[in-house]
């Protein structure tokens, strides 16, 4: 009778208790993933906004317009469309930086990929069908952009040489290969200005029935669940994780880490060229010659703030290109050049770090003791405090 | 092969070849001394391009090239500050704080030049130079080799200086430990933190001193994005000098030299793609990392911030 008495009187307080710390746990995880993540987006606009202010604009005009000229109405669609490269790029970047490894070089593997698609398109568009010219346009925007990444790849697998470096420097080459390609072989010869011939607009991606939005948005956001379940789901993304984490460790468990480091640079590569199909065959249709979006550049930090998550970059990448498109409006109309933008970006990375180090530093102060030596700490504490 | 070797082929070959090596120099030279002390410093295009638009804003206004120049530097230092701070002091990625620092250089200088001479597009007069005598007056070379801006002798001195100081003083030896050993260096006593932290602000200083040097002497105006990747050429060059400053001006001046090779053999009537030709300097260095790529040399506490008894 005792005993039936003590057990439900504990239970009342045991059991609720059991279920509530994972809760409460991830409660303060997902507060946690939003402080870091969106606070330091937040901060960039306000410090952007004092910037504005300096600069003698309107920043309550300006934010609106970012938002009319990225939203509203049919505006969206133009971000969707936005959206597509850039995410591509940033899906390929998470590749290569889960695995500690920087790929730098995105903006001459993109232009590259973009000269030689657009070189190449309107003979095959026109010879083969529709499907297979762009399936092959695409896989050759790839191939260009993977085969950019080889030789800094094989000098960083083979001689540890700083693929910071090497990628930078290839990148300047493939941005002046592109335009030699553009002035040269691949320019339109009825243009004065050097570009190359203009995909006929039936023969480029088809689009969305009811949308301007094309089948590349599609393929950016296929590619982006792919990796994710790639490096969340396989070996291979659990190598490049250890990799990443101790290149020491990865060989002492057995991973071939050269070709480890090989290969997630050319799918790096492989997705930056696929990202440049999907903006020429989407929304350009041709290339001018000094033409270089400079995607990669803005799109890093929100590689970052989405903690090399390919899923979680999909709703950053997305309020870039809102901000991008409707940036182009806002700049526009504020008289200022569009490299604010820029500016902004840099904001958001910087905040990005310093969120980061207090959280850490929080972190640390709470898990400095092992739970065992904290308890061991206070019992003795206690002992003292009794035996005085 | 004699047409190539005419005047104006050579005159525009050696000044071209100095402007760009000269600001190459001071940003490689200040590299140098913040990889020796461990600091990866991505951000020097962003630091270059800051010194650049302050030290042109600073000679516009201040009337001088002196106050262009001081301005130069102090904008580079004020630069590198975020890179002190963040980094350092805080042990934050410096790769990431350093594509932050390029990104927001090229972003506010160039708003900041569309707001401010956007429709104007001053230009400042050639700088005043000393020549140097009997050498100023050899021919050809001469006039284009030995009568040079002030700043340039002192920027030659200060590499001598920075040589001294790495091989005979303790601060260079304490700079070195912060970047191949800091755990050694912070058991002898001496703060890892400060001395990166002065190692880093020497960069940009330099940094900065390289961008107004091409902005005031080279250009003699500010556009946006005119660093063109010196930023990024100074780190490589600073990697394969292997930390000497000697080499350093070698380097610079071979990849400045390779930059003004368009414009020289278009001056001496060639008709060169400008394209290929500005590729050269960028094949160089690739060629020279794959000769040389098991001897370029980096100090092994790079790029890692120093936590005090971290293991």
């Amino acid at each position: 009778m005792t005993g039936a008495t003590t057990d439900t009187a504990l239970a009342p307080e045991t059991r609720p208790l059991e279920p509530a710390a994972p809760s409460r746990r991830f409660a303060t995880d997902a507060l946690d993933v939003v402080v870091r993540s969106i606070v330091p987006v937040l901060l960039a606009l306000g410090a952007g906004a004092i910037l504005l202010l300096a600069l003698g604009r309107n920043p309550i005009t300006f934010y609106s317009n970012v938002w009319k000229g990225g939203i509203e109405l049919t505006a969206w669609q133009d971000s969707a469309i936005r959206a597509a490269p850039l995410l591509l790029i940033a899906v390929g970047l998470v590749v290569v930086f889960r695995a500690n490894i920087w790929n730098l070089g995105y903006n001459g593997q993109f232009l590259l990929g973009a000269a030689l698609i657009s070189g190449l398109g309107p003979h095959l568009v026109a010879t083969e069908p529709r499907w297979l010219a762009l399936l092959l346009l695409f896989l050759v925007a790839g191939g260009a952009g993977a085969a950019w990444t080889l030789l800094p790849a094989l000098l960083k697998a083979r001689y540890e040489t700083n693929e910071i470096i090497t990628t930078l420097m290839m990148s300047f080459i493939g941005v002046g290969v592109a335009n030699i390609l553009i002035k040269g072989p691949f320019q339109d010869p009825s243009v004065n200005i050097p570009q190359t011939r203009v995909l006929p607009l039936n023969k480029m991606l088809p689009s969305i029935p009811g949308t301007r939005i094309h089948v590349g948005v599609i393929v950016a956001l296929v590619a982006a669940l792919l990796v994710h379940y790639v490096l969340t789901r396989t070996s291979f993304g659990l190598r490049l994780q250890i990799l990443g984490a101790n290149p020491r460790a990865a060989r002492h468990v057995g991973v071939k880490v050269p070709r480890l480091i090989v290969m997630s640079f050319l799918v790096s590569g492989l997705l930056v060229g696929m990202a440049a199909a999907a903006d020429i065959l989407g929304t350009w249709g041709y290339v001018r010659a000094n033409w270089n979006p400079a995607y990669g550049d803005t799109v890093i930090p929100f590689v970052f703030l989405a903690r090399l998550n390919a899923l979680a970059l999909i709703p950053f990448v997305v309020f870039y290109a809102v901000l991008s498109t409707g940036g182009d409006l806002a700049t526009q109309q504020a008289n200022l050049s569009t490299d604010f933008l820029l500016v902004l970006v840099a904001l958001i990375l910087l905040f990005m770090t310093v969120i980061e180090y207090l959280g850490r530093r929080r972190a640390l102060g709470a898990s400095y003791l092992t739970p065992g030596l904290q308890q061991a700490l206070r019992t003795s504490r206690l002992r003292r405090k009794a035996s005085a | 092969m004699s047409e190539l070797l005419t005047r104006t082929f050579l005159t525009a070959l050696i000044s071209g070849g100095l402007i760009a090596g000269v600001s190459l120099m001071f940003t490689a030279l200040g590299e140098t001394i913040s990889e020796r002390a461990g600091v990866l410093n991505i951000g020097l295009e962003g630091m270059m391009l800051v010194g650049a638009y302050i030290g042109f804003v600073g000679a516009y206004y201040g009337h001088s090239f002196w106050v262009g120049f001081a301005a130069g530097i102090a904008g580079g230092a004020f630069a590198s500050l975020f890179m002190v701070v963040l980094c350092v002091r805080l042990g934050l990625d410096q790769i990431v704080v350093g594509i932050a620092i390029t990104l927001a250089g090229e972003g506010i200088t160039s708003v900041l030049q569309d707001t401010q001479f956007g429709s104007t597009y001053p230009r400042l007069g050639a700088p005043p130079t000393v020549a140097i005598p009997l050498l100023s007056d050899i021919p050809v070379l001469g006039k284009s080799l030995f009568d040079q801006p002030l700043i340039v002798y002192l920027g030659l001195a200060a590499v001598g200086a920075v040589s001294w100081i790495f091989r005979r003083t303790n601060a260079g030896l304490n700079l070195r430990a912060a970047g191949e050993k800091p755990e050694a260096l912070d058991a002898a006593g001496v703060s890892v933190v400060a001395t990166r932290s002065y190692a880093a602000l020497c960069t940009g200083a330099f940094a900065g001193l390289g961008g107004a040097y091409l902005s005031i002497v080279g250009a003699g105006t500010f556009t946006p994005f005119m660093t063109q990747g010196q930023g990024f050429m100074a780190i490589v060059i600073a990697m394969l000098a292997r930390g000497k400053p000697l080499w350093v001006v070698m380097g610079s001046f071979l990849f400045g030299i390779s930059l003004s090779v368009a414009t020289a053999l278009q001056l001496a009537g060639f008709n060169i793609s400008t394209d290929v030709v500005n590729l050269l300097p960028f094949i160089a260095i690739m060629v020279a990392l794959v000769a040389f790529a098991r001897r370029s040399y980096l100090p092994p506490a790079l790029a890692l911030p120093y936590v005090r008894g971290a293991r």
